[in-house]
């Protein structure tokens, strides 16, 4: 795969990523008549909710649910609106001037855009306990993505462990498809069922709320639930072999072959923090996020963001903020069309109703500390360079003050995931060390390339005559 | 690490890891194939202490999955599909400069 002839050199608007906020926004860009093109890094649409919604080899939907066959129209609506799409293609850089650096089959381009909608999505919260580097350890986000794209389901001892909406909906499915679970380990701290006791009315009225008791009841039928989890670990020699846990005073070991985490979702917020937008930490979902207005307008004049990746809402809140971005964008640059799309009250009224229910899940699933904040000396906070928060604790002793400081320390956030596993992590285990707030300790301070490009590649980036004579000599 | 749910109709591809053939479907990625081959694990070892590490997030954002592919190395195997013919190898820990 490489870059179509078809593709233009300027676009009214491109829109990163391809999950449901991408699909919708750029839908209706194209189809109020502005030049948009969609890039995603997967081959196929979708994004992670939706994935291989197109190609996967479960064509019976009584395994992966009805709301997997929402993506569907999301994709069709896509398909015939006129957008451009570029499939399996990574988006690099993106800077101030919306000028968006794209890599596809070993070529690089760079294309500017009126508007840049960045709808990058979610990314698992980082789940540090000893042992999660050891094969055999993955996150359930991962068991799920296996199962839609390949129709996959782990081979000997299975058990989850965590909390979150989606890790009653794996379970479910693995069952469905004639997998077995061996144990679920449940570390939603029991405190969290009275906060969000509060919220429980907002809940009630929502869909999540049938949906969700069903779910748990078809799993606790056939799984063994152990509940009020405070301490997991993974132990094997050069894989998983034994996950020992502790329930308040009840502890035990159990043999596994896959082990699979979850503790919900953050804001994969690499290419927008890369690009310079002003983010703030979210105390109640625990995560930094950027700063919007109510249409996803960043703090950089053109650069909107839609979707998860502007702060969690699930599936169907990231659809509607996708066409309210891409609403706000038509109004900026082709008002005239405004009348060939929805109304932005609809959608506002739609994403409100999507949204209710959604503090009670917040104060439900707030992930404990102990399973953010490492408290075994040995457990590996950064994975890519292998540091442990021992290591963290001890840099943090002699002077270590901030996520960029400690860099210099240890490496931390500099290997190729570049943070992205081990940066919240840091931000909280050094917030908590130094008694001061992961706001005021703040973030990795990233930069482009977000995705890792080769020299041959940038060097493929077409040149006009004046950029050629500013470097070639005689 | 992994067994197929379903009786597939997708197609067979045909790919190679470490020398070894390994049958894939069409729609697999490259990791995909390699957690359900069986074969070869562990699935690579890594580059700072040489230990051993597998696909963690299946999304492109861990790069634990990082093969050689096709001769072009620290490819990410989760997001690349696999196509017939295409030669795989593991990264065994860190660069040696070849004499």
């Amino acid at each position: 795969m490489s870059f179509p002839e078809s593709l233009h050199a300027a676009y009214d608007v491109i829109v990163i990523g391809a999950g449901p906020a991408g699909l919708a926004a750029a839908a209706t860009t194209a189809e109020a008549g502005l030049r948009t093109l969609l890039v995603d890094e997967n081959s196929a649409p979708g994004g992670q909710i939706y994935r291989a919604i197109t190609t996967s080899p479960l064509k019976n939907s009584s395994i992966l649910g009805k709301d997997y066959e929402a993506g569907n129209d999301l994709v069709h609506t896509f398909e015939k609106s006129g957008a451009d799409r570029l499939a399996g293609c990574t988006v690099w850089s993106l800077d101030r001037e919306r000028v968006v650096g794209l890599s596809c089959g070993g070529e690089a381009r760079l294309i500017k855009a009126e508007r840049v909608i960045i709808a990058t999505g979610a990314m698992e919260r980082p789940f540090p306990i000893p042992g999660w580097t050891l094969p055999g350890v993955m996150t359930i986000g991962a068991g799920q993505t296996l199962l839609k794209s390949s129709g996959l389901i782990p081979s000997g001892r299975l058990a989850l462990a965590g909390q979150g909406p989606l890790l009653w909906l794996y379970a479910a499915q693995i069952l469905r498809a004639g997998g077995h679970i061996a144990a679920i380990f449940d570390t939603t701290p029991l405190a969290n069922y009275i906060s969000a006791a509060l919220h429980l009315p907002g809940f009630i009225f929502s869909p999540y709320w049938t949906k969700g008791l069903g779910l748990i009841r078809e799993v606790k039928r056939a799984v063994k639930i152990v509940t009020g989890v405070t301490r997991l670990e993974a132990q094997g020699k050069n894989k998983l072999q034994t996950l020992v846990w502790e329930a308040g005073s009840r502890t035990g070991s159990i043999d596994l072959d896959v082990l699979m985490l979850h503790q919900g979702v953050v804001p994969h917020v690499n290419l927008a923090m890369a690009a310079g937008i002003k983010h703030e930490w979210d105390a109640i979902q625990l995560c930094f996020r950027p700063v919007l207005d109510e249409s996803g307008n960043s703090s950089i004049k053109g650069i909107m963001i839609a979707g998860d990746g502007a702060g969690i809402g699930g599936a169907e809140s990231a659809a509607e903020r996708g066409r309210l971005a891409a609403i706000d964008t038509v109004a900026n640059l082709r008002p005239d069309a405004l009348a060939q799309i929805p109304s932005r009250d609809n959608v506002r009224n739609r994403l409100a109703q999507t949204m209710r229910g959604r503090a009670f899940l917040d104060h439900l699933y707030r992930p404990s500390k102990v399973f953010r904040i490492p408290q075994d000396a040995s457990t590996i906070v950064c994975r890519c360079e292998e540091i442990t928060a021992g290591e963290i604790r001890a840099s943090i002793a002699i002077g270590a003050t901030g996520p960029n400081q400690l860099k210099a320390y240890r490496r931390t956030g500099m290997g190729p995931c570049q943070g992205r596993l081990c940066s919240l992590t840091v931000t909280e285990l050094m917030a908590d060390e130094r008694g001061k707030s992961p706001e005021e300790i703040g973030y990795y301070r990233l930069r482009s390339p977000v995705k890792p490009i080769s020299l041959a590649e940038l060097a493929s980036i077409p040149q006009d005559e004046t950029a050629i004579k500013a470097v070639v000599r005689g | 690490m992994f067994k197929r749910a379903t009786n597939h109709q997708e197609p067979a591809v045909q790919i190679t890891v470490d020398g070894l053939p390994v049958t894939a479907r069409r729609g697999d990625t490259v990791s995909a194939a390699i957690l359900t081959a069986g074969c070869v694990e562990p699935y690579r070892y890594t580059a700072v202490n040489g230990t051993p590490r597998a696909p963690y997030c299946m999304m492109g954002v861990c790069f634990d999955c990082l093969v050689t592919i096709d001769g072009i190395g620290n490819r990410q195997g989760c997001l690349i599909p696999v196509s017939d013919g295409m030669v795989i190898t593991r990264q065994n820990g860190k660069r040696e400069i070849e004499s």
